[in-house]
């Protein structure tokens, strides 16, 4: 009797792969883990240049604004001095500043290119857009600085006076040339290609069924894009939107070009005083000693860590928002 | 077996066929004239001129590819939607061209209500703001919004399985359910013509049955067309067929008669063969 009760355990359940199939995951997993080991080793090579700079410095590298070392006639180092923060919040300001710019702009782009622009003009739009995204970004930033500056410190002037009200946008002393606002203008410009293609993808693939069910219930084409695509693309749009985050606080020769560098922590946007750290590491990489190219190289290690904090939250986001609406 | 099945589905028909004449549907209906219809240069239905009363229900049979959705897609104007989709003749709604120059499309659409093949319930919205999402999306003001809801749940059928869960989302329904949700969701901004688009196809049984005694219901109050490859449903809910049949070139209208007409001695003989089963 005890034995019709008796459940077996499960088999084991395995396959032997061909030899081809064998072959061909040895050559995918190779080229998946190498971008991994790549970026490891980077981090590794970050962390171990700027080891020494960090225990000097503490905590006092990421809180303290100040950037000075004194060296005497042999090169040795007197006195060193090193803080991240005005750089930090600089490279968040400028950032975020390019973010709000340029998603509306560009979620209206993919909007528009989906859903309202005949054939010819979308295929022409879309290869010009990609084309921007390949720009080299001192391209960028050399017309940032000629053409857009003077107009964007008049816009700055602008805001300034209707706004000032609201803290961020108060200006003391009264100097708007090179601020966290032209810098983050400049890379708004360059992430809208990004954002736009991210969103134009993921609106593409607004399923056609519910997009007729608008219709048929006598929907507008406005209307039905609020129904239909904007809850089906909101999580692929912050996901742009993240990505072009990270680029903006990686992007380093355009924001060199534009951006007043001053070691004082300032958050307002439209003063002519900025930080970033990557272009503090251009600015500083030439003439730098020894010494201060590991404190360089530890600059470079907060901002990679900074980066891959984004894109961390960027996943997080994405997977929370991704499942409503679909 | 198969040679009686004719006589029986006519007697389905028969049943159906002198029911109550005091619909209280508006308007005076809709007509086809001369309708043809083309995606690019393939011509894919040709010369269709078919009335619909007020009030009455009319099938839309025939093989697959025979141009009978292209049809009724064309009569809301939701052909267009197509890139490269032409259209030729007329499609009169009380008796006005819903193609005329300068008319609104969005309003046609409200006066003549779609239920697709595949039930599509709007997935980032709750079972109510559902059937009330042609409201919004056609920015209609309704007095009472809660009245409407159940009256167009009701009448869809679904008020008793949902009533309790209005909140939940449109997902969680089976897919009986949702399709009757998509029924309460045109009927919500009370349109004079129902299309329906082979609306069972996709169903159990049992939901098909929902489906097909709401259609009845809503045959009172509204001019219904359905189209379906269900000849036994076309002899259930409908009072008039028309045959649709493509020989290779664009779809043709047959024939049409009444329902119970059609399956017992159809005019043509494609009919006859179509309906009792000899080819399609």
């Amino acid at each position: 009797m005890t034995t019709a009760t008796l459940i077996p355990n499960p088999r084991e359940i395995s396959t032997e792969p061909r030899r081809s199939d064998k072959v061909f995951r040895g050559v995918v997993t190779g080229g998946g883990l190498s971008s991994l080991i790549v970026l490891g080793l980077i981090a590794v090579f970050l962390a171990y240049r700027g080891f020494e700079v960090l225990r000097e410095e503490g905590l006092g590298f990421i809180t303290g604004a100040d950037w000075s070392v004194t060296l005497d006639e042999s090169a040795n180092v007197v006195e060193s001095n090193f803080g991240l923060s005005a750089m930090l919040v600089g490279t968040i300001l400028c950032s975020l500043v390019a973010v709000v710019i340029a998603v509306p702009i560009s979620v209206f782009s993919a909007l528009y290119l989906n859903f309202y622009a005949p054939g010819w003009l979308k295929k022409i739009l879309v290869a010009v857009i990609d084309m921007m995204a390949a720009f080299p970004s001192i391209l960028f930033g050399i017309w940032g600085f000629l053409v857009l500056m003077p107009s964007v410190e008049y816009w700055g002037k602008l805001i300034n006076r209707y706004f000032e009200w609201i803290p961020i946008f108060e200006v003391e002393p009264y100097f708007f040339a090179r601020s966290p606002f032209v810098a983050g203008v400049v890379l708004a410009i360059m992430i809208i290609p990004i954002i736009t293609s991210v969103s134009r993808e993921i609106f593409a693939q607004a399923p056609l069924d519910r997009i007729q069910a608008a219709f048929a219930l006598g929907a507008t084409r406005w209307a039905m894009i609020k129904a239909v695509v904007i809850p089906h693309g909101r999580s692929g749009v912050v996901g742009g939107a993240m990505l072009g985050l990270g680029r903006a606080m990686g992007e380093t020769v355009a924001v060199y070009t534009v951006l007043n560098i001053v070691f004082q922590i300032n958050w307002h946007i439209l003063l002519g005083a900025g930080g970033n750290v990557a272009s503090l590491i251009i600015l500083k990489f030439g003439e730098a000693s020894a010494y201060e190219i590991k404190a360089l190289m530890a600059a470079g290690l907060v901002l990679f860590l900074l980066t891959l904090a984004v894109n961390a939250t960027a996943n997080v986001i994405v997977k929370s928002t991704g499942k409503s609406g679909r | 077996m198969s040679s009686t099945q004719p006589s029986s589905l006519a007697s389905v028909a028969n049943a159906r066929v002198e029911r109550s004449k005091a619909s209280t549907a508006t308007g005076t209906g809709l007509e086809a004239r001369g309708v043809h219809a083309w995606f690019g240069k393939n011509h894919v239905l040709a010369d269709i001129n078919l009335e619909f009363a007020a009030g009455s229900v009319t099938a839309l049979i025939g093989p697959s590819g025979c141009g009978k959705s292209t049809f009724i897609r064309t009569m809301n104007r939701m052909h267009e939607f197509i890139p490269g989709a032409a259209m030729a003749g007329q499609v009169l709604l009380d008796g006005k061209d819903v193609y005329a120059p300068g008319v609104d499309v969005t309003k046609i659409r409200l006066q003549i209500g779609m239920v697709f093949q595949k039930p599509n319930p709007f997935p980032s919205m709750t079972i109510g703001e559902n059937v009330l999402s042609g409201l919004k999306l056609a920015q209609i003001k309704v007095a009472n919004k809660d009245e409407l809801l159940e009256s167009c749940l009701v009448r869809a059928g679904l008020w008793n399985e949902v009533k309790d869960r209005l909140d939940a989302h449109g997902g969680s329904l089976s897919g009986g359910q949702q399709q009757r949700l998509c029924i309460a969701r045109a009927l919500a901004v009370s349109p004079q013509v129902l299309l329906m688009d082979e609306p069972c196809s996709a169903l159990d049984p049992g939901s098909t049955l929902r489906i097909e005694e709401t259609i009845r219901e809503l045959s009172d109050s509204m001019t219904i067309i359905i189209v379906t490859h269900n000849m036994q449903q076309a002899a259930r809910v409908s009072d008039y067929t028309a045959f649709f049949l493509s020989d290779g070139g664009p779809g043709e209208m047959i024939e049409v008669a009444r329902t119970s007409e059609i399956f017992s001695q159809p005019k043509d003989q494609r009919t006859e063969n179509y309906v009792t089963g000899r080819f399609g």
